[in-house]
């Protein structure tokens, strides 16, 4: 199973770890993760302007980058995911960005949105299934009490992303039985956690992750996982750590018995 | 050659304002077989007419041609006119000058162009008209009503009253639909069991009135006047001669997980059973998906506690096969799913409950016995939140854009009735808009403002957010006072939109009644004909053609009733002349026409046929009148023009082709 891959930016910096479980946790899978090359910055924000292209283009050169592959392209990170799918959706829909960007671009044959976007966890779901995965978990994590905490951007918009239910989802609930621990279900686990806001109203945040916060423990998670850098930082930062937020990448390398690997790595 | 006479109408300044009507006359005397033309101010007023009559009368005038509004307005008028003249009715011919052109364009000089190429068109058709004379087909005097909820039971009672026969066919067990359901009425607070059941019961005694419960319309053919109905009685399981209705079976049973259809599944029922106390008729179904004994084949404990022998499990399905004139169809409504609503968390807690819901629990023969409690844990609620507009008035394709007219009403009901009952108990009412008109609605929407201190809040509900405590938290904006809220509730209620029954789509089929785009029945004429189908015999009662509250249904009910009794008590019916014709003599026998009849009118025959002197048998299409209803798709499909439409010639449209292209 060979994927073209795109890990971003904060996946080499902040979040290493996210990124490092991922690969050696898709080794185990037997899944191929191939980085793209020369990837750049996605932006970290859709651009909601539609009169500009030049943000769109470094996630127009990675989409076209897996389509000469004829790969799909897999994402990590929740914000890189959300904006790569919304730019490729346009390329595919808009046809006064598609024309403008390839107009710029000028590629050897015009790109309109033919590659698929998945996100590592769809990659689990639909490609592998958390059926087979759970044959593969060697530590199963049982007596975990785990709540997922999705965010916004991997659900909204919910047409769009088509990831999953946006008001009642169930994919990383499903990922976490698959490893064998228990999801603990909390109304929060679809809401904001401030997201940039955080830099500059930092009370905000705050108190927007102090409800997700006190959801989750309130239903009786013992931890949370996230797929995104920007949420486990607000998390961890305005609430001083409550409750432990890892990602979901670093409980899969548990269970698969590689967690020890990816950390040799993340320290090297 | 005809004498042909145009009548051009003012329609007030409707057709006047935009075209030169006085031109429109003009022209036309320059028309070939046009012998008289003139223009008035309403050519469908009595003067109107008597003008028209007066010309034919005086210029012996074999053909006319009125240009007004549009034929479905008012065609019959000026047929009648012509006839009371002593003109054939098939002689007049109505061009569209008003929907077709005043009302759309601006120019008038342009306009009046345009009148007078459809006035050409009308007259070219006029000249090759020829006498139609109408047919003849019998009523049968029986009507049938699709659905026994209280739209059903009021039309049959109106119906049977004057008179005449009715069958009604409910899906369910018993009659009584969803008033039976609910505990109040607004804006009276009348109990609705109490208002309702003597209906039921006078509809079950009436000697005109038969009742097919747990039935369902299978198959309809035939067209007004003369439908043929296949109805399926499912079997109950319980033979309905020999039950006395006594219940000790459903008592016995032992099968009681079944949920309750009745108490929209809010607690649970035996798998013999009566959907309520009240129920008619009195004797209950086996749901055998329930039944142990059907399951497994072990128990039959209902059958040997019957001390009337009713039980019979071999009982099998059986069709009916009935006539009648009229079907009016009254099949009612359900709320929506809510699945596409988890912001609300419907599904995540027991203590969040639609409307509907709401009716069982504040019920005395519902699942709390009447009590108001938490379904979670029983306990009485002191904060209750209500959202209205859940699924009515939505811009996605998630709910329905219409509103559903009934919830702003039965939320102040509820409102009022948990403020009089339980004073400690606070209410607070979401809404995007208070739609109440209504002969004391409004009154009764202030009342529970004002009298019983309903905290009615402007703005949408964006989340209800279980707490761990099992508590409910409900985040909204309060629109007026610019502010986000967080209340703490023990129960939401959902005012949740209503849709028309999924059946509905079914028995249109069946019925070739439309139905738009939200599954609501359409009307033959939105303002001047609301309770009946455009197709010929079919009526339409209570929230099938749209929502509406009780009052309103009732009214339907009883308008769609007269309408039905209006048709059985004629003897015969004019059949529509403009009807199919073969020529046998061109017919290939392809079976194209018969294959693209919506109305199975067409069939195929052996026929002799003299073929310039030679005769042989051909197999050759032949048209029943009676079924044809004249929509022409055969005589566009036939290969070698062998159909023709009376009254709609192919020689009679290309002649009104050719005069528009002239």
């Amino acid at each position: 199973m060979k994927y073209s891959y795109y890990p971003g930016c904060t996946l080499r910096t902040k979040a290493k770890n996210l990124d490092a479980y991922a690969r050696v946790s898709a080794n185990a899978l037997g899944i191929d993760l191939e980085e793209i090359e020369d990837w750049q910055c996605c932006g970290g924000v859709y651009p909601l302007g539609s009169d500009e292209i030049a943000t769109k283009l470094s996630s127009v050169r990675a989409l076209h980058a897996a389509k000469e592959k004829g790969q799909s392209l897999v994402t990590m990170c929740s914000a890189c995911h959300h904006v790569i799918k919304r730019v490729n959706d346009d390329m595919k829909n808009v046809e006064d960005i598609r024309t403008r960007a390839n107009n710029y671009m000028e590629l050897p044959e015009p790109y309109a949105g033919e590659t698929e976007v998945l996100h590592f966890l769809e990659v689990l779901r639909d490609k592998i299934g958390f059926d087979e995965l759970k044959k593969k978990v060697v530590n199963p994590l049982a007596g975990k009490k785990i709540g997922a905490y999705y965010g916004c951007l991997l659900l909204r918009p919910s047409k769009l992303l088509s990831f999953d239910d946006p008001e009642n989802p169930t994919i990383i609930e499903d990922f976490i039985r698959a490893l064998g621990a228990e999801p603990v279900i909390y109304p929060y686990r679809n809401e904001c956690c401030g997201g940039y806001i955080s830099l500059k109203e930092k009370e905000m945040s705050k108190n927007m992750c102090e409800k997700i916060m006190e959801s989750a423990e309130g239903f009786g998670a013992g931890m949370l996982i996230t797929a995104c850098p920007l949420c486990l930082y607000n998390l961890n930062k305005s609430t001083g750590a409550r409750l432990p937020v890892v990602y979901f990448t670093e409980l899969l390398a548990e269970a698969l018995g590689v967690k020890e690997e990816a950390e040799k790595e993340v320290q090297a | 050659m005809q004498r042909i006479g145009v009548f051009v109408c003012h329609c007030g300044s409707n057709i006047a304002g935009a075209v030169d009507v006085s031109k429109v006359a003009e022209m036309a005397l320059m028309e070939p077989g046009v012998v008289h033309a003139e223009d008035y101010q309403y050519m469908c007023s009595e003067a109107g007419q008597a003008k028209i009559a007066a010309a034919i009368l005086e210029k012996s005038l074999t053909g006319i041609v009125v240009c007004s509004c549009s034929p479905r307005m008012h065609e019959a008028t000026f047929r009648k006119a012509a006839e009371r003249a002593g003109l054939n009715p098939y002689m007049v011919e109505i061009a569209n000058i008003r929907e077709h052109c005043s009302w759309i364009h601006k120019d008038m000089e342009e306009a009046t162009k345009k009148a007078v190429i459809l006035m050409r068109a009308a007259v070219a058709k006029v000249n090759l008209n020829t006498p139609l004379q109408a047919g003849e087909s019998r009523v049968t005097k029986r009507a049938l009503v699709i659905g026994g909820g209280i739209a059903g039971i009021q039309t049959a009672l109106d119906i049977a009253d004057a008179g005449y026969e009715v069958d009604i066919v409910e899906k369910t067990p018993s009659i009584g639909g969803r008033m039976s359901q609910l505990d109040k009425t607004f804006p009276t607070l009348d109990c609705s069991a109490c208002i309702l059941t003597p209906k039921m019961v006078e509809a079950a005694a009436h000697d005109k009135i038969k009742i097919y419960t747990y039935s369902e319309v299978e198959k309809v053919s035939g067209f007004v006047g003369d439908f043929t109905v296949d109805i399926r009685k499912k079997a109950r399981s319980v033979d309905m001669n020999k039950c006395t209705g006594c219940g000790v079976c459903q008592e016995k049973c032992p099968s009681k997980k079944a949920p309750s259809e009745f108490n929209r599944g809010l607690n649970t029922r035996s798998a013999i059973y009566t959907p309520f106390a009240q129920a008619i008729p009195n004797v209950p179904v086996i749901d055998r998906e329930a039944c142990i004994k059907f399951k497994t084949g072990k128990c039959g404990i209902c059958s040997k506690v019957c001390q009337a022998g009713a039980i019979d499990y071999e009982q099998k399905d059986e069709i009916v096969t009935e006539k009648y004139g009229a079907i009016v169809v009254a099949t009612g409504f359900d709320t929506i799913q809510l699945d596409k609503y988890d912001e609300y968390a419907y599904g995540q807690s027991k203590d969040v409950i639609t409307s509907l819901e709401l009716e069982r629990v504040m019920n005395a023969a519902g699942p709390t016995h009447g009590h108001l409690e938490r379904l979670s844990d029983g306990k009485a609620p002191k904060e209750i939140v209500f959202i209205q507009c859940v699924g009515s008035r939505c811009a996605d394709d998630r709910g329905k854009p219409y509103c559903s007219k009934i919830c702003c009403m039965y939320t102040a009901k509820h409102a009022m009735l948990i403020r009089d009952k339980y004073p400690d108990v606070n209410v607070t009412v979401f809404y995007i808009d208070v739609r109440t008109p209504g002969k004391n609605f409004d009154e009764f929407y202030r009342r529970a403002v004002e009298q019983y201190g309903v905290n009615y809040i402007k703005g949408q509900v964006g989340k209800v957010i279980p707490k761990p405590d099992g508590k409910l938290l409900v985040q909204g904006s309060d629109l007026l006072d610019n502010r986000q809220i967080l209340k703490e509730a023990d129960m939401v209620v959902l005012a949740t939109a209503i849709e028309p029954n999924p059946d509905v789509r079914k028995i249109a089929t069946m019925l070739t009644a439309s139905i738009d785009t939200n599954n609501f029945l359409t009307e033959a004429h939105a303002k001047l004909r609301p309770v009946e189908s455009p197709t010929a015999g079919i009526f339409l009662s209570g929230v099938c053609q749209g929502p509406k509250d009780i009052p309103e249904t009732v009214a339907q009910a009883g308008a769609a009733a007269v309408k039905a009794i209006g048709l059985l008590a004629k003897d015969k019916l004019m059949t529509n002349p403009c009807t199919a014709q073969a020529d046998v003599l061109l017919c290939n026998g392809c079976s194209t026409c018969e294959n693209v009849c919506p109305y199975g009118a067409i069939t195929y025959e052996d026929k002799e046929v003299n073929d310039h002197g030679i005769r042989e048998t051909r197999r050759v299409a032949v048209v029943n009148n009676a079924l044809c209803q004249g929509c022409g798709a055969c005589t566009v499909a036939c290969p070698s023009g062998a159909m023709d439409l009376q009254g709609f010639s192919n020689r009679q449209i290309i002649a009104e082709v050719d005069a528009i292209c002239r």
